[in-house]
C-alpha cells in the first residue's frame, strides 16, 4: 500500500525542483538551443537553395556561352567566306586589268611599228624620188650631151608625139 | 553520419556502464548477507543464522522511499529530516538521530514514516496528522542529484551552441542534438502541429529528459543512482498533474464541446457518452502515471528478484545458490538492456501522449463534417 501512497514531501520537492529545472532550462538552454537549432537549419537550407541557383546560373550560362560560341563560328565562317569571294575578285579584276593592259601595250606596238614601217617606206620612197631625179639628171646629161643625141631625142620624142 | 558514429560510441559508453554496473549490483548491497548466508548454512553451527532471508522485505526496502540513503552492508548516508508541526514549528534535524526507532525531539522513525510521539514515548496519532514531512529522502535526494545533473548537461550544452554558433555539432551536442530533433518533429510536431508546438516544446523536452535520465539514474545501482525516482507514484502524479493542468490551459472551445456535448452525437447517446468523456479527461493524466510509475517499478522488482532468486536458493543449499547466480547475472543483465531500452521508451511515451493530449486541446478546426 506503501507503494501507490504518494508523499507529500516528494511531491513538494517534486514541484519545485521541476519547476526550477524547466524555468532554468527553458531560458538558458531551450530557446538558445532551440533557436540556434533553427539557425542552422535555415542557413543549411538557404546554402543548398543557393547552390541550386548557382547550378541553374551555371548552365544557363554554358548555354549561352555555347551559343556565343556558335554565333562566333558563324560568324568566323562568313568572314572567311567573304575573304574568299574578294580574293577571287580581286585576282579577276587583277587579270582583266592585266589582259586589257598586254592588248593596249600591243597594240601600240602595233602602231609602233605600222608608223614605223611608214615611215621607213616614205623615207624609201623619198630615197628612191631622190635617186630617180639624181638618176634622171645623169641620164638627161649624158642624153643631152651633143647635139645629134638631142635631135634624135626630139625626133624620138616627137616620134611618140603622134600628132592627133 | 559522424553524429551516428558519436551517437553509438556514447551508446556503448552507457551499455558498459550499465555492465559495470550491473556487476557492482550483483556484489552490492546484498553481498554481505550472501556470504553470512552461505556461511551459515555450510558451517556446523546452523544457531547464528539470526533470520531466514526475506527477498519480499529486501524488494520493498530497495523500490519504495527512505530516510537514508543506503551505500552497502551496513553503510548509509544519513539524510536531513525537515518538520514541520502547527505545534513545534520546524524542526530539521539528521536522519541518524532517528535510527533503530529511537525517540528524538518527539519524533519516531517507525516503517518509513515520521510520527510525533509524546512524552512516554507512544504515538501521538492527533499530532501525527498534523506533522507535514518534507525530509530530504533518498528520492528527493536523487531528484536533487539528477536536476543538478540534468542542468550542468544542458547548460553546457546551450553554451557550446553559442560557442559553436552557425557550426557543425561537437561532443555532447552530437549526442543531444538527435534527441532534441527527435522531440521536436517527431513528438511535438507530429503531435500537435507545426503551429503551435512552439509554446510546448520546453515542457516537452525538460519532461522527456527529465524522465529520461532519472529513469537512467534509477538503473546505476550504486549511489548516486539507485533511487527508483521515477517509479515512485509522487513524481508521476506530479508529472500528470502539470500536464493535465496545461491539457485545461491550452483547452479550447471546441475541446470541451466535444466532451460535453459530442456534435452530431443524439440526445440519447450523449447521457451515456459525457460522463465517458469527462471520466476520460482525468483518465488519461490518471494512466499517465500509471504507466510511468509501474514500468519503472517493474523493472526494479524483476531485477532484484532476480538477485533474490540466488539468496533464495543459497538457504537450500550454497552450491545451488552460485550455480542460480549465474543465470541470474545473465538474466539480470538482458533485463538490463530491456531497462536501457524501457527508460528511453516511457519518456518517449509520456512526452508523446503529453504532446498528443495538448494537441487534441488547442486543436482549432472543426470536425463536424467527419461526424
Amino acid at each position: 500500500m506503501e507503494l501507490v501512497k504518494p508523499e507529500f514531501g516528494l511531491i513538494f520537492w517534486m514541484c519545485i525542483s521541476f519547476g526550477v529545472i524547466f524555468f532554468i532550462l527553458k531560458k538558458f538552454a531551450w530557446l538558445p538551443i532551440l533557436n540556434m537549432l533553427n539557425e542552422r537549419e535555415t542557413s543549411i537550407q538557404n546554402a543548398l537553395d543557393s547552390a541550386e541557383k548557382a547550378k541553374e546560373e551555371m548552365k544557363a550560362m554554358q548555354s549561352s556561352n555555347e551559343r556565343i560560341l556558335a554565333d562566333a563560328r558563324a560568324e568566323r565562317d562568313l568572314l572567311l567566306k567573304d575573304a574568299r569571294d574578294i580574293r577571287e575578285k580581286m585576282i579577276s579584276e587583277a587579270k582583266n586589268i592585266a589582259a586589257k593592259e598586254g592588248e593596249r601595250m600591243l597594240k601600240s606596238a602595233r602602231e609602233n611599228i605600222q608608223n614605223e614601217k611608214m615611215a621607213a617606206i616614205s623615207e624609201l620612197k623619198n630615197q628612191v624620188a631622190v635617186l630617180s631625179i639624181e638618176i634622171a639628171e645623169k641620164i638627161l646629161k649624158s642624153e643631152l650631151s651633143s647635139d645629134e643625141k638631142q635631135k634624135s631625142l626630139v625626133k624620138n620624142l616627137l616620134q611618140d608625139v603622134n600628132l592627133n | 553520419m559522424v553524429n551516428k558514429k558519436k551517437f553509438f560510441k556514447q551508446f556503448i559508453i552507457y551499455t558498459s556502464l550499465l555492465f559495470f554496473s550491473n556487476s557492482a549490483f550483483a556484489y552490492d548491497p546484498v553481498e554481505n548477507d550472501s556470504i553470512k548466508g552461505s556461511k551459515a548454512v555450510s558451517s556446523p553451527v546452523k544457531e547464528n543464522v539470526s533470520e531466514k532471508f526475506n527477498a519480499g522485505k529486501l524488494i520493498m526496502d530497495h523500490i519504495v522511499d527512505s530516510h537514508e540513503w543506503h551505500i552497502a552492508g551496513h553503510i548509509a548516508l544519513p539524510l536531513p529530516i525537515i518538520l514541520y508541526s502547527t505545534n513545534t514549528g520546524l524542526s530539521i534535524f539528521l536522519s541518524n538521530k532517528l535510527e533503530d526507532e529511537q525517540v528524538y525531539n518527539g519524533f519516531k522513525l517507525e516503517k518509513n514514516k515520521i510520527f510525533a510521539v509524546n512524552k512516554a514515548g507512544v504515538i501521538d496519532e492527533a499530532a501525527s496528522a498534523k506533522l507535514w514531512d518534507i525530509s530530504i529522502t533518498k528520492n528527493v535526494a536523487s531528484l536533487f542529484f539528477s536536476i543538478g545533473l540534468i542542468l550542468w548537461i544542458f547548460l553546457t550544452t546551450a553554451k557550446a551552441y553559442t560557442i559553436n554558433a552557425g557550426k557543425a555539432p561537437k561532443g555532447m551536442q552530437s549526442l543531444l542534438e538527435p534527441l532534441i530533433i527527435f522531440v521536436r518533429d517527431d513528438i511535438a510536431k507530429s503531435a500537435i502541429g507545426e503551429k503551435k508546438h512552439k509554446k510546448y516544446l520546453p515542457f516537452l523536452l525538460t519532461v522527456f529528459f527529465f524522465i529520461w535520465i532519472n529513469n537512467m539514474l534509477g538503473l546505476i545501482p550504486i549511489i548516486p543512482g539507485g533511487a527508483n525516482v521515477t517509479g515512485n507514484i509522487a513524481i508521476g502524479l506530479t508529472l500528470a498533474v502539470i500536464v493535465f493542468i496545461i491539457t485545461i490551459l491550452s483547452s479550447n472551445k471546441n475541446y470541451w464541446r466535444h466532451i460535453i456535448a459530442m456534435p452530431g452525437v443524439p440526445i440519447g447517446v450523449l447521457v451515456l457518452l459525457t460522463p465517458i468523456e469527462i471520466f476520460g479527461m482525468f483518465l488519461k493524466p490518471f494512466v499517465l502515471m500509471v504507466r510511468l510509475f509501474a514500468n519503472m517499478l517493474a523493472g526494479h522488482i524483476i531485477a532484484l528478484s532476480f538477485f533474490s532468486l540466488i539468496f533464495i536458493f543459497a538457504e537450500l543449499n550454497a552450491g545451488v545458490g552460485w550455480g542460480v547466480s549465474i543465470f541470474s547475472i545473465v538474466f539480470t543483465v538482458f533485463m538490463g538492456m530491456l531497462e536501457l531500452l524501457v527508460a528511453f521508451l516511457q519518456a518517449y511515451v509520456f512526452t508523446l501522449l503529453a504532446a498528443m493530449y495538448f494537441g487534441t486541446a488547442g486543436e482549432e478546426h472543426s470536425h463536424e463534417e467527419h461526424h
